[in-house]
């Protein structure tokens, strides 16, 4: 849990600051507000899914400081100060990251409902692991529940990038 | 025509939506705003049978922030359902409760939170009465009644009988009989079900996470008694269907009531418990299968009776027990086979169609049967199963027409591919592999309700330089990417690009008429409706290029948006230039496709159920390792061959393999809805309704024959459904293969496996 800290509080309302995908934002949200409802419902983020509200399914996950959280079971109060990664955040100028693509390439979407946090979470695996096995991928993406693919081509696509990157 | 020939089908485009999912701008129904907008909220029963005796809302309606709160007596008491001989379901429960989360108010307020105190607030005297869970208790006399114009439970009664089934028997070498169990399952979409309504002028829009658009227009223009004109449905990004958003919810019908009353939209979601809670998902099935052979083991007779629990509603689970009959017949080809199979309501939510409609549970049984009965005739399975094949060109004993059937080369494929002959019998503990088939409809060859609409319909607008050629269509993709390979579709017949192609779709006033995603019926139906639009297009250009080029038009030809002469290629005039010219000589250039399939079926009762156009077939297999200590499985390899027809996008199609392998293997060995004693869900979560997670499985392998079949457009057939039939089945052969038990009833788990090991050791000392 990350302690909060210098949080104005009045009448159970707080003053936050959040850096979502590079961007600094000044809040003020009820002390019960969840994070995925502040980006969902107050900043639009709404890349980022509402599954199942209990940690569950991972349709939520957003990066915290880089590490990905469920953002339904994450108070936006205890986000204060901290950066947050959407799947809002990934296309830097036009251009989609790899991981993006390479879920384009691979067939890895298909009703796409789960496709952000699935994307996020990857993405935390191979900034920490560029050069994951399967065993690593499947672990790192069993947070994330898909209903569509059977995880085939999502496994391959988050392998990807380090294939990619042996061939050239 | 080779597959070689074609410019932009047969080839693994990147989905055309793929982009905007991946970017997370894909709007699903959650996702929207409107100006003004209120949320709603449904209040639920708690007790699975209750009358209700009295409904107080005036502290919910005091509550700041409240708008309105609405019970049966604010919304029309008119009954609806899916098939009108089975319309038993209100808008909100009107004399008593049937289940654990039936409807009973709705309030609609400012924010979403204030929704949830609201209907804290809702006071409802409830009496509790005596409730039934068990299709069978149900059956008995004296038993609770669900339903009180259905007498006896009695849902819907099915009594088939082709050929002489007892003669066969009895000339039959052996007769086997076994009593099998299917269980409830739940589609579980990652997206919830929501609704958003909104009126103007007498005229009502809904946006909703439904597979099928047509006919939640059709259901809400009936319900509120208004021209279909007057009612707007459209099906933005869907997170997943599978079955489960096929009917009306009570989403819908109250959004669209309290927006009335407010003349605000309101919005209205399911949270993932309100989910299990409608449910619509599979049916428990009690199977009594019994099959007769002859000593090589050709099958001569095949008896099924069956029991199903249907909850308390019917919604489109009519269907569901025809069906669960008639696409038994499809695989092998048999001359005797009766059914019969009784519906029968119970105090649990309603079931309906889920992925693989009526076919998987009695597909598990007559592929576990089959091995048993290979077992007793000392025939490897595969055997016993080519011995047996449906061959092409063939009529069921149900009178269902098969034309294009490679059942026989997928068998050979999946033999081959898995390296049956190095697993199978190879004695190694716990180590099993095991085969099943199946077959399923591309599309329903009736609709729903009585109508002579055509099923699909297209159009497609080419704008005014030839840059951009929008299809419109009723079609929904719900995630399997039917825009993807229906804009595909639209450009091969034009002579177009894929890439210049955008679909509107799924709209029941900016898109086209279209039956929806239902049935494995869109790239046959709603292909075939593009496929001739596409084609009138073309014919456009081809005259116009003609006149242009001062050539007959016959000898002219398009692909690749490209224009040329057939005899001399190199002479070309770009698709777009001609377009351009053809809008400004003879206006906008549009085509208009549309699709009625041929008359199908038998003439007995239900006859129309199970008719299709064409039949995919399948062979899966499964080959896993089961810990004799605990008995728990660990899949090691699963297999999917399909005869889909002709394949327009081969990625998708493996896609649908895989992902209909992962529904079968998570049903198969994990996956039920479980209730408490007093019909509560245990497990109305994903963290206990126990969908695999990436860590459960190992890769798939999805591969296809070569068929094509002349009932759909370039010879194309389903896969989307047909890849979840013969799961359930190939699992349970392979447990068969790995301990030498036989579990007659799903899931599969780790306790009934060991409970048989024991059983085993108990009576066999190994």
């Amino acid at each position: 849990m990350v302690p909060i800290r210098n949080i104005k509080c009045e009448k159970s309302r707080y003053a936050i600051d959040l850096v979502i995908n590079g961007d600094p934002y000044s809040l003020v949200v009820k002390a019960n507000a969840l994070l995925l409802d502040v980006l969902r419902e107050q900043l639009n983020f709404t890349g980022t899914k509402k599954g199942c509200e209990l940690g569950d399914c991972g349709a939520c996950t957003v990066l915290l400081d880089g590490k990905p959280v469920n953002s339904c079971l994450v108070l936006a109060v205890e986000a204060d100060g901290q950066q947050v990664t959407t799947i809002e955040g990934l296309e830097k100028n036009g251009k989609l990251d790899p991981l993006q693509e390479a879920f384009i390439n691979n067939a890895a979407i298909q009703c796409g409902f789960c496709t952000s946090g699935m994307i996020l979470s990857a993405k935390a695996l191979l900034s920490s692991n560029p050069h994951p096995t399967e065993q690593d991928v499947r672990k790192a993406i069993s947070g994330n529940l898909c209903r569509c693919t059977g995880y085939v081509n999502i496994v391959k696509a988050v392998l990807s990038p380090a294939e990619q990157e042996k061939k050239s | 025509m080779k597959k070689l020939d074609y410019a932009v089908i047969g080839k693994s485009v990147p989905k055309i939506d793929a982009r905007l999912k991946a970017t997370g701008q894909a709007l699903y129904v959650a996702d929207l705003k409107f100006p003004n907008m209120l949320f709603g909220k449904v209040l639920r029963s708690p007790h699975a049978h209750a009358r209700i005796l009295r409904i107080d809302t005036s502290e919910a309606e005091r509550l700041p922030g409240v708008k309105a709160v609405i019970t049966h007596k604010d919304v029309p008491t008119k009954k609806y359902g899916i098939s009108p001989a089975r319309y038993d379901e209100n808008i909100f429960c009107i004399e008593k409760a049937r289940h654990v989360g039936d409807k009973v108010a709705a309030v609609v307020a400012i924010d979403e939170e204030t929704t949830y105190r609201a209907l804290k607030l809702i006071k409802v005297d409830y009496e509790v009465l005596p409730a039934v869970f068990d299709p069978i208790e149900a059956l008995a006399s004296g038993a609770p009644l669900v339903q009180e114009d259905y007498p006896g439970n009695i849902n819907v009664e099915v009594h088939q009988s082709f050929g002489n089934v007892e003669e066969a028997f009895q000339h039959a070498y052996y007769v086997r009989k076994d009593t099998f169990l299917g269980h409830r399952t739940y589609h579980s979409p990652l997206e919830p079900h929501g609704s958003i309504a909104m009126w103007e002028d007498g005229k009502v829009t809904l946006y909703t996470s439904t597979q099928k658009p047509h006919y939640i227009q059709y259901y809400m223009a009936q319900e509120f008694d208004l021209p279909m004109g007057n009612v707007r449905v459209v099906a933005p990004f869907v997170g997943g269907g599978f079955g489960g958003k096929t009917g009306p919810t009570d989403l819908d019908f109250s959004s669209i009531v309290l927006s009335r009353m407010t003349d605000r939209p309101v919005k209205m979601l399911y949270d993932r418990s309100e989910m299990f809670a409608y449910n619509r998902g599979r049916h428990r099935l009690t199977m009594e299968l019994s099959t007769g052979v002859d000593r090589d083991g050709n099958i001569l007779g095949v008896h099924a009776n069956f029991i199903m629990d249907g909850g308390a509603y019917t919604g489109n689970g009519i269907a569901t027990a025809y069906y669960s009959g008639a696409l038994l017949t499809l695989t092998y080809e048999f001359e005797n086979y009766r059914y019969d199979m009784v519906r029968v309501y119970t105090n649990l939510p309603g079931c309906a169609s889920m992925r693989g409609h009526g076919a998987c549970h009695p597909r598990f049984a007559l592929e576990s049967q089959l091995d048993r009965i290979a077992q007793h005739l000392d025939m490897d399975p595969i055997e016993i199963r080519l011995k047996n094949l449906r061959k092409p060109n063939t009529v069921t004993v149900n009178d269902l027409r098969v034309n294009s059937c490679e059942l026989k080369a997928c068998i050979e494929k999946a033999k081959e591919v898995s390296g049956w002959d190095k697993t199978r019998g190879v004695p190694s503990k716990g180590h099993g592999i095991g085969l099943a088939v199946g077959s399923y409809v591309s599309g329903a060859g009736y609709p729903i309700y009585r109508t002579n609409l055509p099923h699909s319909v297209a159009l497609i607008k080419v704008n005014e330089d030839g840059t951009l050629a929008i299809l419109y269509t009723g079609a929904v993709d719900i995630g399997q990417g039917s825009n993807t390979v229906l804009c595909q579709m639209a450009a091969e017949a034009m002579g177009y690009k894929y890439e210049n192609m955008k679909a509107v779709s799924a709209d029941t006033e900016r898109a086209t008429h279209d039956f929806g995603a239902y049935s494995s019926r869109q790239t046959l139906m709603s292909g075939s409706a593009v496929k001739e639009a596409g084609e009138m297009i073309k014919a456009q250009i081809l005259q116009m290029a003609g006149e242009m080029m001062n050539v007959d038009p016959m000898k002219l030809d398009c692909r690749d948006a490209i224009v040329f002469l057939k005899d001399d290629p190199c002479v070309q005039k770009g698709f777009g230039e001609v377009a351009r010219e053809h809008f400004v000589k003879k206006g906008l250039l549009l085509g208009r496709g549309s699709y009625s399939p041929p008359k199908l079926g038998g003439k007995y009762k239900g006859a129309t159920v199970g008719t299709s156009p064409a039949y995919s077939f399948a062979t899966q297999v499964i080959e896993l390792q089961i810990d004799m200590e605990t008995g728990a499985i660990t899949l090691k390899n699963a297999w999917d061959v399909h005869d889909s027809g002709m394949v327009i996008n081969p990625a998708l199609v493996e896609g649908q393999a895989h992902g209909g392998l992962y529904m079968g293997i998570g049903e198969a060995i994990w996956e039920e809805v479980r209730f408490d004693e007093n019909g509560r869900i245990l497990n109305p979560n994903l963290g206990e309704y126990r969908l695999p997670t990436a860590l459960d499985l190992p890769m798939f392998h999805a591969s296809t024959v070569e068929s094509s079949d002349p009932a759909g457009p370039w010879g194309v057939k389903e896969v989307g459904e047909g890849a979840t039939v013969p799961t359930e089945g190939a699992v349970a052969n392979a447990v068969f293969d790995a301990i030498g038990v036989q579990i007659d009833s799903l899931p599969l788990t780790p306790e009934k496996i060991w409970r048989a090991l024991m059983e085993k050791k108990h009576f066999h000392g190994t």
